[in-house]
């Protein structure tokens, strides 16, 4: 070989030292808040949840801090929560899902109107209930994998096309609390109230926080986990390192059209009655996109944690809770909501930068 | 002797342009074949359709004498091929651990892996971390580290990590040197050869004239989507090569493919 080809040569005296990484230390405070903050996304949430609670705790005093208001948040979020969880699933794949609220509507609907038009047994009612609910999200999901329109237009229309189904459906006809409770007591089921030392809790809350943790191995612990990230991470990163993006969109697509149908049934079990103008038709959608930004999620997909999206639930209803409370005007609970919005994202945009 | 992966007449067009014209490719066992050309010339496009990344418009591709028809890359993976691409297809927000076993991850034994389907992740970072260590390119202290808080140098020695680790009949390495130092350069190359003397055949693209020289035992020469010619690297100089690759030279007959 000729000498100047020989370059590499000069290296070999160099320092036998390879790359390694700097430890934490040295960074000062702000660097390691911000490290840990990268590696525990839901953090800021919990930390503003638990302020929230100890400042409306000082100043309102044992009225706000005893089990049953803590247990009346629970249940005021719980529809809210369920939804929450189905909305993170979707942001962490990089989409977003304007059609969640629209569709728990029509599931406990469908729920109501099977059992008291065609007579089939309730059971079987919420079965098809969350069976259509599983369907309308396959169809969002084929739809953003196969013909890879935006998640943001396929669910806009759905969220248009769910709606108004569910009213000619219904015929705008609401079934009373009363006859569900005589016939089919079984619909309000996840309603069930238990007492734990003056903590109430019902069904509902019980599956919203069951769902959550579940979901929270899921994705934490399993392959599917970590493909959900991957593919909302990166797409043609994930399918080049060897996961089945169409795979993995349409099991979270389903999943969540899955958990909107439960949510249906949470929604029969909180009011009694199966209503097809529930206001969580028109705005679940964006209760739930609060709760998931409010609770450190990444629009861009890929980054945080579904506790975060539990913790933003939860912060909603203190404040409105907590605000009822004090006798402030409702109108400040959404001022602060939306301060906190741009908050959230100021600092997932500060997590976001890669020097942690 | 037979070849290992062959493509007879691969043809791949993008709208009007052609990126592979009627190409033929042809890996032997336990060979480092290196692919040069020049920008345009279609090698991404040859490798992305031996590898799966890309399905052509014609041809055949042959694994081992067997017809094979790769869909996506994870198909050209369970059959034995990997590859790192130029982009080194990594997750950034994950951990190095994650991204070295994505798509094929360990499961816990007995019931919380068969039934909660509970990965093990404590075995995965061990191997991520034995894998690195053998690649020598770096001292890991964080296995657990976003793949987004490594420079450019230790994210494709990630990558090359991965495919040595899991490759178990070709492994097809993209400007596997292209981000790195001159000493992380010789790492590479050294791993390259490790995995040579294993009987794994190597498809390697580079630019870099003396690594292909110092490494190949074949040179595939690509010119306007095709092979042009396949050289030995012993009986040709640098400048031929390129000479060839820029078309300042044609083959002889004898040489041509």
């Amino acid at each position: 070989m000729p000498n100047s080809d020989n370059y590499e040569a000069a290296a070999s005296g160099a320092s036998t030292e390879v790359a390694s990484f700097a430890d934490d230390e040295g960074k000062g405070l702000v660097g390691r808040l911000h490290h840990t903050l990268h590696v525990n996304p839901a953090l800021v949430p919990l930390i503003v949840l638990l302020a929230a609670i100890l400042v409306f705790g000082l100043v309102l005093g044992s009225r706000f801090f005893s089990p049953f208001a803590m247990t009346l948040i629970l249940q005021q979020v719980q529809i809210v929560g369920v939804l929450a969880a189905a909305q993170a699933l979707i942001i962490l794949t990089a989409g977003i899902d304007l059609s969640v609220g629209a569709l728990a509507v029509l599931c406990s609907v469908i729920m109501g109107q099977f059992t008291f038009r065609y007579g089939i047994p309730p059971a079987i009612a919420v079965a098809c209930g969350l069976a259509i609910g599983t369907a309308v999200g396959a169809v969002n999901g084929w739809l953003v994998s196969r013909i890879k329109l935006p998640p943001f237009i396929v669910t806009l229309g759905m969220w248009q096309i769910v709606l108004a189904a569910n009213y000619l459906y219904s015929q705008n006809e609401t079934i009373r609390s009363q006859d569900i409770e005589e016939q089919a007591a079984f619909l309000q089921f996840l309603g069930t109230k238990f007492e734990i030392g003056g903590a109430i809790f019902t069904l509902g809350v019980v599956l919203m926080i069951v769902l959550i943790f579940g979901l929270a191995y899921a994705l934490r612990s399993t392959a599917w986990g970590r493909h959900v990230y991957a593919v909302g991470d990166d797409p043609e990163a994930a399918e080049l390192a060897g996961v089945d993006r169409h795979r993995t969109l349409m099991s979270v697509y389903m999943l969540v059209g899955f958990i909107c149908g439960l949510a249906g049934w949470v929604m029969i079990g909180r009011f009694g009655s199966v209503s097809p103008s529930a206001t969580t038709g028109v705005i679940g959608n964006i209760q739930s996109i609060t709760a998931v930004v409010i609770g450190g999620i990444s629009l861009f997909g890929g980054r945080g944690s579904i506790m975060g999206a539990f913790f933003g639930a939860l912060i909603v209803g203190v404040f409105e809770l907590g605000l009822r409370m004090g006798g402030a005007n409702p109108q400040w609970t959404y001022l602060l909501i939306g301060t906190l919005i741009i908050a959230a994202v100021t600092v997932d945009q500060w997590i976001r930068k890669v020097t942690a | 002797m037979q070849p290992i992966l062959k493509g007879t007449g691969l043809v791949k067009r993008y709208g009007k342009v052609t990126a592979l014209d009627n190409c033929d490719f042809e890996l032997m066992p336990g060979e480092i074949l290196a692919v040069i050309g020049d920008n345009g010339a279609g090698k991404s496009t040859l490798i992305k359709a031996v590898s799966g990344a890309v399905v052509p418009d014609a041809g055949t591709v042959e694994l081992e004498g067997k017809p094979v028809h790769f869909q996506s890359p994870i198909d050209a993976r369970a059959a034995g091929i990997e590859t790192v691409y130029q982009t080194l297809a990594m997750s950034p927000a994950l951990s190095i651990a994650d991204n070295m076993f994505m798509g094929r991850e360990i499961r816990q034994q007995g019931l919380m892996g068969q039934l909660f389907r509970r990965l093990d992740k404590a075995e995965m970072q061990r191997i991520a971390r034995e894998k690195l260590n053998d690649l020598g390119l770096m001292t890991i202290q964080n296995i657990n580290q976003a793949v987004e808080t490594l420079s450019g140098g230790q994210r494709q020695g990630v990558a090359v990590a991965r495919a040595a680790a899991f490759g178990s009949k070709v492994i097809i390495l993209d400007e596997p040197t292209a981000a790195l130092g001159v000493k992380e350069s010789r790492k590479v190359l050294e791993l390259i050869l490790d995995v040579r003397s294993r009987g794994i055949p190597i498809i390697l693209i580079s630019h870099n004239m003396p690594h292909v020289f110092e490494l190949a035992d074949r040179i595939h020469v690509h010119r306007l989507g095709k092979r042009l010619c396949v050289i030995d690297p012993k009986d040709y100089t640098m400048a031929d090569a390129v000479a060839f690759m820029t078309g300042a030279k044609e083959p002889t007959a004898a040489e041509a493919a």
